[in-house]
């Protein structure tokens, strides 16, 4: 399990990650979900000690990361597939981590047959590989000490479909043994095919977290009249909290016949009233994403 | 595509032990030679000590055929390749970003410089031995070839000297990789600091009054000149002046740029 603490991390004045709490359990694969540049990067260097936190803690089952002995045989990580010297065999990359972790030399040829890397695709040298043949060595480098948590960067980027179907399985079977996954990416469908659980980050915050059953089919409503800025001070007067869809309507958490209701009462004629037919983290996910392309507009 | 099963499922394993630091020095060795850049680099000093050696035989007086003048010739080429070694240990950890799996599978930084430290001076020892074996070779061979006098003028604590300057020089090749953390600015700097500096020091000596006193305290090129002279022992003066000249341009930069590794972003 991996517990992340009111974790804020500060470059000058930009905040980067700002008070961001939440768990990976075990047995079951957690998406970090997010735009570029959102935090999520930061965040997984921080898990492992790569970047020191301005304020907050990360344990993994209770611990922090420096604090465990032998790291690779208790949380496999893979930040970035393409971090590894150009000059090095596949092979010879998998053999120093298992030479770092003390384990019988066996588990590379057995980790390369895991991964999909035939002998002699193993025998190159990393700068002739694709991303995917990147990213599959990456993984079997996280893999090879037998880990309980994993914390992959972006691990299907450059993976065609097979390969993300790949994943998938691996990762689905690994969470099934009771393993922990966390796994960022900055689409949402990988996610949704992926995880059991989300954590949606934007501008260094978590704007939603939850299981994919529970996100995905969010009850909530869009709403629309001439008046948006009455519309919205008669609802948050109720105390219910309003998000912009980006299109100049509102979306909310509560049903249709609710939002109505107030809007009757505080005399805003409306223009659209429906459900949000569950497109709330969808839609949530594109405002964060057309946020960050208009350049840092706060969400 | 197999789907076979990435490892066996998670039993509860027996009490993980922290990772030794002779196993760490171990891979960091294996890595200095692992890529063919590594591995030419660490070839080039062997290739350089023999041709050095040919050179000798081939170029020097016949009086001068002897294993001191082997020793210096071979020293050359050696002390350019050795602390190149020692930069690139360090510095590709972070141009090659492999410092990203490596600081991950051992969280504590100051135990890897530890090992790549420990690495650099096993290597630089060892490209000594050779050095020493390959001037004996050449002396050996040189007196057959040409008919000379069989000169062996080198003690055991000279040869100590010897390797002990050509350490101090790995390590402020070492120093400059942890300082500056990039592969050509380390390498540009070590020439500045090993052939530039001196030079201008030398030329300030010549013509300042007040420097020539000041110099062998502040060179150390200058203070280290006399480890690899073959001449006599040292006295404590020139002791001392190696520890002031190595205080101020081996151990203070080193512990600021310790510092910085210990606190840098890895990315």
């Amino acid at each position: 399990m991996i517990t992340v603490e009111s974790l804020t991390m500060k470059y000058g004045r930009t905040l980067a990650v700002d008070d961001i709490s939440f768990t990976a359990s075990a047995g079951r694969v957690t998406g970090f979900l997010g735009p570029n540049g959102a935090g999520k990067s930061t965040t997984m260097r921080i898990m492992v000690g790569l970047t020191r936190a301005t304020q907050g803690t990360v344990t993994i089952d209770g611990r922090r990361f420096a604090d465990l002995p032998n790291p690779g045989l208790e949380v496999g990580v893979l930040l970035d597939a393409s971090a590894q010297h150009a000059g090095r065999t596949g092979r010879e990359i998998l053999v120093l981590a298992q030479q770092f972790m003390g384990l019988p030399r066996t588990r590379v040829e057995e980790m390369l047959e895991v991964v999909s890397l035939t002998p002699d695709e193993a025998s190159r040298r990393v700068r002739d590989y694709s991303l995917g043949m990147r990213q599959r060595l990456g993984i079997a480098t996280a893999l090879i000490g037998d880990p309980e948590v994993l914390i992959l960067d972006e691990p299907a980027n450059g993976l065609d479909p097979a390969g993300i179907r790949w994943m998938r399985d691996l990762l689905r079977g690994y969470a099934d043994r009771g393993g922990t996954v966390l796994l960022s990416s900055h689409l949402l469908h990988e996610i949704e095919v992926i995880a059991d659980d989300i954590v949606m980050i934007g501008h260094g915050r978590i704007v939603s977290q939850g299981t994919k059953t529970e996100l995905l089919h969010e009850a909530g409503t869009i709403v629309r009249a001439d008046n948006a800025i009455q519309l919205e001070l008669a609802l948050t007067d109720w105390g219910l909290t309003t998000h912009p869809t980006g299109d100049g309507a509102l979306r909310t958490e509560a049903d249709a016949s609710l939002v109505g209701k107030v809007a009757l009462q505080a005399g805003v004629a409306l223009t659209e009233l429906r459900a949000a037919e569950g497109a709330g983290l969808e839609e949530m996910f594109l405002e964060l994403t057309s946020a960050t392309q208009r350049e840092g507009v706060p969400a | 595509m197999t789907t076979i099963a990435a490892g066996s499922s998670h039993t509860p394993r027996t009490a993980v032990h922290p990772v030794p630091l002779t196993r760490i020095t171990a891979v960091e060795l294996r890595k200095m030679f692992d890529t063919r850049s590594g591995f030419w680099l660490i070839a080039s000093i062997a290739i350089t000590a023999v041709l050095a050696a040919g050179g000798v035989i081939v170029w020097a007086p016949d009086g001068q055929l002897t294993y001191s003048t082997f020793a210096t010739a071979i020293r050359f080429p050696v002390v350019i390749i050795l602390p190149l070694i020692a930069i690139l240990a360090v510095t590709s950890e972070w141009s090659q970003r492999t410092g990203l799996t490596t600081f991950t599978l051992i969280p504590h930084r100051y135990r890897i410089i530890s090992a790549k430290a420990i690495g650099s001076v096993i290597i630089a020892i060892a490209a000594m031995a050779l050095t020493f074996a390959v001037g004996a070779l050449g002396n050996l061979l040189g007196a057959g070839v040409k008919g000379a006098p069989l000169v062996w003028d080198v003690t055991l604590t000279q040869c100590l000297y010897y390797v002990f300057g050509m350490v101090l020089s790995l390590l402020v090749g070492f120093m400059l990789g942890v300082l500056i953390r990039a592969s050509t600015g380390a390498i540009v700097a070590y020439f500045i600091l090993t052939f530039l500096l001196p030079t201008l020091f030398g030329l300030l000596a010549s013509s300042a009054q007040w420097f020539h006193t000041l110099q062998p305290w502040v060179d150390s090129q200058f203070a280290q000149s006399g480890l690899f002279v073959f001449d006599k022992s040292l006295t404590g003066e020139q002791w001392a002046h190696i520890g002031v000249t190595g205080l101020i341009w081996l151990v203070l930069p080193l512990l600021v740029g310790l510092r910085l590794v210990m606190r840098a972003e890895v990315k």
